[in-house]
């Protein structure tokens, strides 16, 4: 069924490439930068031929075109100045400019409606799209790097969380100890207040010691059973948030109602004075999301540094060589539960960090942000992407995370104004349809898609790309890829 | 504890249920010798091998390296002693580079943490420049020239069994098993492989102990040969006493030949 529609699609091309008088041969002898430009034009073209279709167009599907184009087609990883390779630099570079100057979209122009998706997002989404990067990126320490399959990655996401409501809020009250707080009366309140930069560090250590303690028993288990155990410490976690306001007396989580409110992230008086950084994000009104925004966008840029400081280390590699052959690896000298262990307690370090960080934004922890869905949806975001690589990740990240919070409705909406009753092209269904509501079969059926089409992901590391189109084997009992039997299809 | 020999085993022994796979094997490696294994197929070789880089506990005896005691530690610490080991199957790494092979290989001998990694400090720095250094030094040792970026699964077969020789050396045995080094490969090959590991006790001071079943190879390089049949130690000695063996001859071509 793939390779018929793979094959359709590239008869096609050819079909057209053929009647504009360019043979297959002169195709494959132009220079690669010359296809990649024309593969890339064409796709724009077809993407905005789409748009114009429908009739919704809109002078920003250029913008984004244009955008979409400058990224995508330069090669510029291989432009060097003096023998360097400065190039490596210049692709990030220009996405973190696109997202730093974010906030600022509305203000240049009108742009900010895109045909069918509506609106860009807002800026609480944009924050959300940031904590959730940094949680898909600390997943794929443990998924896509040590191949280690963990379907409970919400635990760790929780567990910040908490950190954060424990030493950032009322919750001791019987506690009273202030520590870099903004926001704060001194001597008028009641429970832990520590600055959230630091609650931050400690959430991200207290959750990768509790990977750590999660690790050790379980790590031995291997694939499907590891991530049955997985599995079920993520429900755990959450269980305990709920029912943990009275653990033998003691309040410990406050049950349902959820730990709130959480302190605000901020700098103090004297950085506000002396620096110009705010003193508290939440006095900050509306220019609040922004603050948060920017602070995320930081977090998210220490996560790639670690990931691909880490990806090119000795630690990187030895995960890697478990991801594709546990006991050859053991026998090369690394040692696989240490190093197992090492990569779930660095991802939940990031998780952990996203969660507290992403509680203190929220005002607060609420035991039913951390159901199973989660773990399932932050893995979604990984698969998408392209496990192990850290653009895949983030795009993965970010895709997943708009649909959620606006995309669905916003395509939903844009659906019903034209198919939907009293629509304005033609009316196919006479009930409004609520898109949003379909949200997990949706995001199933893009899994399905993509499994199906490319299963390495929508932009694959080379290696994983390799991995699936051969298949990682354990010990083929005689040379099953020389067997021409096995590879030939049954004629239908 | 003796001394007399770099590896040594006493009474060996591995059962699989009921089946014994290693029975009460016995028997020693002296230091830079080359020391081959035979025996037919299902002899328990490999077994043998497995138990002597951990991958296997024994179910009896103890496994004995440079004097130390090592039965029952996991595999990484084989390595780390000094035990370096090629697979039957190959087992490379194949979705990574030759390179990156061989740097698997020096894990135990690099000592880069996290977070060292992350910050990449100084000493970080010129430990990895040094390891890839070695590491191209042994791909050329091992014939593999120029050949450092290729993806393992892209190398020929020949190349593929260098590049696990080259992977064992980074670990920087002074012990190495190699598990049917030359199954598969063509004469002119085999022929390249024996003189290779005949190398890698004069260039390399190792010690040597190789599975066989090509009989070329086992005669022409080995000091000592050890024969394996039903998981016992059936006979011990030079090439020339082992091919006028009995018991030998018998285990591999029946009670029929010898009686005739």
């Amino acid at each position: 069924m793939r390779a018929r529609v793979v094959k359709a699609i590239g008869s096609a091309w050819w079909l057209v490439l053929t009647r504009l008088g360019l043979s297959r041969h002169r195709w494959q002898t132009l220079p690669r930068l010359t296809r990649r430009t024309v593969k890339a034009v064409v796709w724009v073209a077809i993407g905005l031929a789409l748009v114009g279709l429908f009739g919704v167009w809109k002078t920003s599907a250029l913008a984004v075109a244009a955008v979409v184009l400058v990224l995508v087609v330069p090669p510029y990883g291989k432009v060097t100045v003096r023998g360097r390779r400065v190039g490596k630099g210049i692709l990030p570079v220009m996405v973190l400019a696109l997202a730093v100057t974010y906030p600022f979209y509305g203000v240049i122009s009108s742009m900010p409606q895109l045909p069918i998706f509506g609106p860009i997002p807002q800026m609480s989404t944009m924050v959300g799209m940031a904590v959730f990067t940094m949680m898909a990126l600390g997943l794929n320490f443990v998924v896509g790097y040590a191949g280690l399959l963990d379907l409970g990655y919400v635990a760790f996401y929780a567990m910040g969380s908490y950190m954060a409501g424990w030493f950032a809020s009322d919750q001791f009250a019987k506690q009273h100890l202030v520590l870099g707080a903004v926001g704060i009366v001194p001597g008028d309140n009641a429970g832990f207040h520590f600055s959230i930069w630091l609650v931050l560090l400690m959430a991200g250590i207290a959750t990768a010691i509790i990977g750590v303690i999660i690790g050790l028993p379980t790590l031995r288990l291997r694939g499907d059973y590891l991530a049955i155990v997985t599995l079920g410490f993520g429900e755990i976690m959450p269980q305990i948030a709920r029912n943990g306001d009275n653990l033998f007396g003691f309040n410990l989580t406050n049950g349902t109602g959820g730990i709130t409110p959480i302190d605000g992230p901020g700098f103090g008086n004297w950085a506000h004075h002396n620096l110009g950084l705010p003193a508290n994000y939440l006095s900050l009104g509306e220019n609040a999301d922004r603050a948060f925004f920017w602070t995320a966008l930081v977090l998210v840029l220490l996560t790639v540094f670690a990931s691909s400081r880490l990806r090119d280390s000795r630690l990187g590699r030895a995960w890697v060589a478990i991801r594709e052959d546990e006991v050859a690896a053991a026998a090369m000298g690394v040692p696989l539960m240490r190093t197992k262990t090492w990569a779930y307690a660095t991802g939940a370090f990031f998780g952990g960090v996203a969660g507290a960080y992403y509680a203190s934004y929220n005002g607060g922890a609420f035991p039913d942000e951390f159901f199973f869905n989660i773990s399932v949806f932050i893995l979604c975001m990984v698969i998408l992407g392209g496990m192990g690589n850290i653009w895949g990740v983030i795009f993965g990240a970010c895709f997943l995370e708009y649909l959620d919070r606006e995309g669905l409705a916003n395509i939903g909406a844009w659906l019903n104004g034209h198919f939907g009753p009293g629509g304005s092209d033609f009316q196919i269904w006479h009930k409004t349809l609520d898109v949003p509501l379909y949200e997990f079969g949706i995001f199933g059926a893009i899994l399905v898609i993509v499994m199906l089409f490319r299963p390495e992901g929508l932009i694959p590391s080379s290696r994983r790309a390799a991995e699936f189109r051969e298949g990682v084997h354990d010990e083929p009992l005689y040379d099953v890829e020389h067997d021409e039997r096995l590879y030939t299809p049954e004629p239908t | 504890m003796t001394s007399d020999g770099l590896l040594q085993t006493l009474g060996l022994r591995k059962e699989f249920g009921g089946l014994v796979a290693v029975d009460d094997v016995t028997f020693t490696v002296p230091e830079g010798a080359i020391v081959s294994l035979i025996g037919p197929n299902g002899a328990g070789k490999t077994t043998f091998f497995n138990m002597l880089t951990g991958v296997y506990k024994p179910t009896a005896g103890r496994v004995v390296f440079a004097g130390e005691d090592l039965t029952g530690k996991p595999p990484h610490a084989f390595t780390q002693r000094g035990i370096g080991r090629t697979f039957q199957n190959i087992r490379l790494f194949k979705n990574m580079t030759a390179l990156e092979n061989v740097l698997v290989g020096m894990h135990v001998r690099l000592k880069g943490n996290l977070f060292e990694a992350i910050l990449r400090t100084p000493r970080v720095k010129r430990e990895e420049a040094a390891a890839r250094a070695r590491a191209r030094e042994l791909l050329e040792f091992s014939g593999l020239r120029r050949k450092d970026e290729e993806i393992g699964r892209n190398m020929s077969y020949g190349d593929q069994r260098r590049l696990e020789v080259a992977r064992a050396l980074a670990t920087q045995p002074k012990l190495l098993l190699l598990d049917e080094p030359t199954a598969g490969m063509n004469p002119q090959e085999t022929l390249e492989f024996t003189d290779f590991v005949g190398r890698l006790r004069t260039e390399r001071g190792l010690t040597v102990l190789l599975i066989e079943h090509d009989m070329r190879v086992v005669m022409g390089v080995s000091d000592r040969v050890t024969v394996l049949d039903y998981g016992e130690k059936i006979a011990e000695g030079t090439p020339q006493e082992i091919q006028k063996n009995e018991r030998v001859i018998e285990a591999y071509l029946g009670t029929a030949a010898v009686s005739s």
